[in-house]
C-alpha cells in the first residue's frame, strides 16, 4: 500500500505510513502524553506512533527496530 | 603539473568557506588530467581510462571531472567543464563505475517496493561505522572519519538536486518538499551541509568545502562519484532516487549512534547537533522518500522500478565498502 493522494488526488496533509510515524504536513502544535506542547519546525514532521521513539513526541525510526506485530 | 594550493576564498554568506584548490594526483591519469585543466582545450586523445594506475587514481579523476559541474577549482576555466575530451573522459569513467557496480548487483529482490522496502533495508547486514563510533572509537579514529565523510557532507544533498528537472509533478513535489528540509526550509543557517561546516569548525577541523579530499580513500571518492553520477545523467534518475531512499533509511538510528559517541568522546555540542538534526530530520525524509518520490516515480514510469533498487542497493554497497576500508585502516575489522 502506498500513501500518496487521496482518492481526489489531493495531497494528503496527514500521512499514516504502514508499520511506521504519522506523517504532519505545515505548521502544527502537536500536545505529548504529559500535555506539552511541541510546536513543528519542518516542512513534513513524523510523528511516533510506536511509542519507543526516544524524542517522543517526533518518530526517530525506533519502530524499524521492533518485530512487525508491536509496529504501528 | 599543478601546485597544491592552500588558498581559501570566502564568500559573504551561504557557501562562505570553500577550498577550491585542486587536489593532490594519485597516479598517471589525475596527474594528466589536473595539468590539462590549466591548458585548456585539451589535446584530442591525450587522456585515456587505460592510463590510470589504481582504483584511487581514476576515483580522484572522477571526482575532479565532476567537480567541475559544482563549484570548480581556482585557476581552471569554467569552460573546462565542457572541454570535450573532459566530457568524454569523465563519460569513460562513469561507465567503467557503472559497469563495475552493475556486475556486483545481485538484481532486484522479489519484492513490493512500498511494502518491504525499509525491511529489505534493514536485512542488509553490512558492518557499521556509526556502532563503532558509538561505543569503541577514539578520537582520532571520529577525527578520521569526520575528514573524509567531509567530502560529501560539506555538498550534502546536492547530487540529487540535479534530479529534479527530470521528474514529472507527482515524485517532483515531494522531492523537493524533502530538498527544502535539507536545505534549511530557507534559513542558511539550518542548510545540513552548513550544520556540519560549524561542527567541523566547532572541532578544530577545516570546515571549508574540499578541505579534506587528499585524505579520502578511493572507497568515499567512489561514493561521491556514484551520487554524482547518478544526479548529473538523466538516464539514471531512478537510480539517484533509490539512493536517496536508502540514505535516508539508514540514517536515523545510526545517527543517533553517533551522536552518543560522539557525546562519550566529548565532542562540541555543534556536531553533536548536526547527528541529532538527522535523527529526526531522515525520520521524515525516508517516508517521504520511498513513498511520495520513488512510489510515485514507479506508478509513473513502471520501468524504472530495478533501477530504484539498483540505486538503493549501490548505496548500502559503497557504504560497505567505505565501512570495511576504515575498519581495517584502524585495525578493528
Amino acid at each position: 500500500m502506498s500513501a500518496v493522494a487521496g482518492p481526489g488526488g489531493e495531497r494528503a496533509d496527514v500521512v499514516l505510513c504502514p508499520g511506521g510515524p504519522m506523517l504532519l504536513r505545515g505548521e502544527h502544535v502537536v500536545l505529548d502524553d504529559d500535555g506539552r506542547e511541541h510546536r513543528t519546525t519542518r516542512p513534513v514532521s513524523a510523528v511516533c506512533r510506536c511509542h519507543r521513539s526516544a524524542s517522543k513526541p517526533w518518530c526517530d525510526g525506533t519502530h524499524k527496530l521492533l518485530p512487525p506485530k508491536l509496529r504501528p | 603539473m599543478p601546485t597544491h594550493r592552500g588558498g581559501i576564498a570566502t564568500r559573504g554568506r551561504g557557501y562562505r568557506r570553500v577550498v577550491t584548490a585542486l587536489p593532490k594526483p594519485r597516479g598517471r591519469l589525475s596527474e594528466e588530467v589536473l595539468a590539462a585543466l590549466s591548458e585548456l582545450p585539451v589535446a584530442q586523445q591525450d587522456l585515456q581510462p587505460s592510463h590510470a594506475e589504481s582504483a584511487e587514481d581514476a576515483a580522484l579523476t572522477l571526482w575532479v571531472l565532476h567537480e567541475l559541474s559544482y563549484r570548480g577549482f581556482d585557476d581552471v576555466d569554467d569552460d573546462a567543464e565542457r572541454d570535450p575530451e573532459l566530457f568524454w573522459l569523465r563519460c569513460l569513467l562513469e561507465d567503467d563505475l557503472e559497469r563495475r557496480l552493475r556486475e556486483r548487483w545481485p538484481g532486484p529482490p522479489d519484492a513490493d517496493l512500498s511494502r518491504d522496502f525499509f525491511d529489505w533495508v534493514a536485512d542488509h547486514d553490512g558492518p557499521s561505522l556509526a556502532r563503532h563510533v558509538q561505543t569503541d572509537a577514539t578520537e582520532e579514529q571520529v577525527l578520521d572519519l569526520l575528514r573524509v565523510r567531509s567530502v560529501y557532507h560539506l555538498k550534502e544533498s546536492d547530487p540529487t538536486s540535479w534530479v529534479i528537472p527530470r521528474l514529472t509533478a507527482g515524485p517532483k513535489a515531494a522531492l523537493v518538499e524533502l530538498q527544502y528540509d535539507e536545505y534549511g526550509a530557507g534559513d542558511p543557517g539550518r542548510l545540513h551541509h552548513e550544520l556540519f561546516a560549524r561542527g567541523m569548525q566547532a572541532s578544530g577541523l577545516r570546515p571549508e568545502y574540499g578541505a579534506y579530499v587528499d585524505e579520502a580513500p578511493a572507497e568515499i571518492l567512489e561514493q561521491n562519484n556514484a551520487l554524482s553520477m547518478f544526479g548529473l545523467q538523466r538516464r539514471l534518475r531512478a537510480a539517484a532516487l533509490g539512493h536517496l531512499a536508502a540514505f535516508e533509511a539508514t540514517s536515523s538510528l545510526p545517527s543517533r549512534r553517533m551522536a552518543q559517541g560522539l557525546e562519550r568522546l566529548g565532542f562540541p555540542a555543534e556536531l553533536i547537533a548536526y547527528y541529532t538534526e538527522h535523527v529526526e530530520a531522515d525520520a521524515v525524509h525516508e517516508q517521504v522518500a520511498l513513498r511520495e518520490v520513488c512510489v510515485r516515480l514507479v506508478a509513473e514510469e513502471p520501468g524504472l522500478e530495478p533501477d530504484v533498487w539498483f540505486g538503493a542497493w549501490a548505496c548500502l554497497d559503497l557504504e560497505d565498502r567505505t565501512a570495511r576500508r576504515l575498519l581495517e585502516d584502524w585495525e578493528v575489522a
